[in-house]
């Protein structure tokens, strides 16, 4: 059973307008790996030249935001959803 | 046969139990005490402790105040009457311990006990919050609290509107409104406090305007100004919550700043075109805006509303969530969202509940004795350092 990415809509134009992704569950950066492959322009919106998220993007596995977990080797397990989430500011 | 009033109340008052006055003081506290008169009655004295449950509500709303049938109630009206046929409504109810006040206000007032004119609500104001003070959650004294509470909403738009005008209907006492901007055509999609009679007007001025006919209870104190590090303090610190819709990081960063020196929880609100997010930010209860978003992303992949479009009803939604937070915050009532981050896509109709935590590293309130300098910022919004607390 794949693991699922949620992807803001703010990024869907990057993904042919897709709100989820299904992807092989495994450690966080490997399910990364995969989606900016797919999706080469989604790699410089997510991820820093260190290859983590950056700092204005926000990621959960399950609900859980992974700078409190393991950050990118954070494992994601069969059916769990990882959600993208970057600041806005509009109001 | 056609019964008069005097018969029903003969007849009620041989099925029910008539308390005296003394008896009833003496025992103040340990029952509970019903006033059935009507609103103008009870605002000019009342027997102390009493609840006000007018005789036309008493059927439907007696479980509210009184859950347990097996209590022990009294009623009184004015000279025993009304009470000793509600009384006898509670015990067909099953109310099984009711007494009605023999002689009423009246007597007890000329045996010379104690009565007070009952501080709190006009009946005017009764009638406006009914629906309030049917709720066990809110009540006359939580009516009263929201009426002696300030609320700041910072931006008079697109979240400030839903959430400006929830409020003002709950009756919220007073509202401060900050937002240099006017009212143009573009903002009537979804900015509700404001109208084609008002394009050119400061939106503050639109806001006061919406807000006042809504409920004269609100007092609306407007800030036309830019928020800036030279008048944050100023303005926020008139406020007991926070409520931040403002269109832009660099505002957003400068509330949390000042928020953490000032001690006052935010209510957060973000919209991008489909998309919301809420959350609560109550300064070293929780975590602030920056352990949440270390940085802002840089201006060319964050886009405004005025560049990127926003769906009208969406600050409808996240504004009106807001206005829940911040009155909830006022009451001290349910499960605020600190410590919980809402979502919202209005696309795929899905709200979601992410944790947050504090960040220990937090450079702005990691340290409570140390908050961030407050400072003017460009869009990077970079960190910059730390004062010695001053308040």
């Amino acid at each position: 059973m794949p693991a699922t990415l949620r992807i803001p809509t703010s990024l869907r134009g990057l993904t042919d307008g897709s709100a989820v992704v299904e992807v092989e569950p495994g450690k966080l950066t490997e399910l990364l790996d995969d989606l900016v492959s797919r999706y080469p322009a989604l790699g410089e919106r997510l991820l820093g030249d260190d290859g983590k998220p950056r700092r204005f993007v926000n990621i959960f596995v399950a609900e859980d935001d992974i700078r409190f977990l393991d950050g990118v080797d954070t494992p994601v397990a069969d059916g769990q959803v990882v959600t993208i989430l970057p600041a806005v500011a509009g109001g | 046969m056609v019964k008069s009033y005097r018969d029903m109340v003969a007849e009620a008052k041989l099925e029910i139990k008539e308390i005296d006055p003394d008896d009833l003081e003496r025992r103040l506290g340990k029952l509970v005490v019903l006033d059935v008169r009507e609103a103008d009655e009870f605002e000019q004295g009342a027997i102390p402790g009493a609840i006000f449950v007018p005789r036309g509500q008493l059927e439907s709303t007696i479980s509210t105040h009184v859950p347990d049938p097996a209590r022990e109630v009294v009623l009184y009206c004015a000279g025993g009457s009304r009470s000793a046929l509600a009384a006898r409504t509670l015990q067909d109810m099953g109310y099984t311990d009711v007494f009605s006040l023999d002689g009423g206000f009246t007597r007890w007032k000329e045996e010379g006990l104690q009565w007070r004119v009952p501080e709190g609500l006009s009946s005017d104001q009764r009638g406006r919050y009914s629906r309030h003070l049917l709720l066990p959650e809110v009540g006359e004294a939580g009516q009263i609290e929201l009426l002696e509470a300030k609320v700041l909403m910072v931006g008079a738009g697109g979240l400030g509107s839903p959430a400006a005008m929830y409020l003002a209907a709950a009756g919220v006492g007073t509202i401060g409104l900050v937002d240099f901007d006017v009212v143009d055509a573009s903002n009537l999609q979804r900015q509700i406090l404001h109208n084609l009679d008002r394009l050119g007007q400061p939106k503050v001025e639109s806001a006061r305007e919406t807000l006042n006919a809504l409920n004269p209870d609100t007092k609306v104190e407007t800030h036309n100004v830019r928020l800036t590090a030279d008048n944050v303090f100023d303005i926020l610190s008139h406020y007991d919550v926070i409520v931040d819709g403002g269109d832009n990081f660099p505002t957003r960063y400068l509330v949390n700043d000042a928020s953490l020196h000032l001690r006052k929880p935010v209510v957060h609100g973000s919209i991008f075109r489909f998309e919301g997010q809420v959350s609560v930010f109550d300064p070293y209860h929780g975590p602030c805006y920056r352990c949440q978003y270390p940085e802002p992303p840089p201006p060319e992949l964050a886009p405004s509303c005025a560049e990127a479009g926003v769906l009208g009803v969406l600050p409808g939604i996240i504004g009106s969530i807001q206005a829940v937070e911040t009155i909830k915050l006022i009451l001290g009532i349910g499960e605020s969202l600190v410590g919980r981050l809402l979502t919202y896509d209005a696309l795929t109709q899905e709200f979601l509940t992410l944790r947050t935590r504090r960040d220990p590293a937090c450079p702005a309130c990691a340290d409570e004795s140390m908050p961030p300098r407050i400072v003017e910022y460009d869009q990077t919004c970079a960190y910059p350092g730390a004062v010695a607390r001053s308040n």
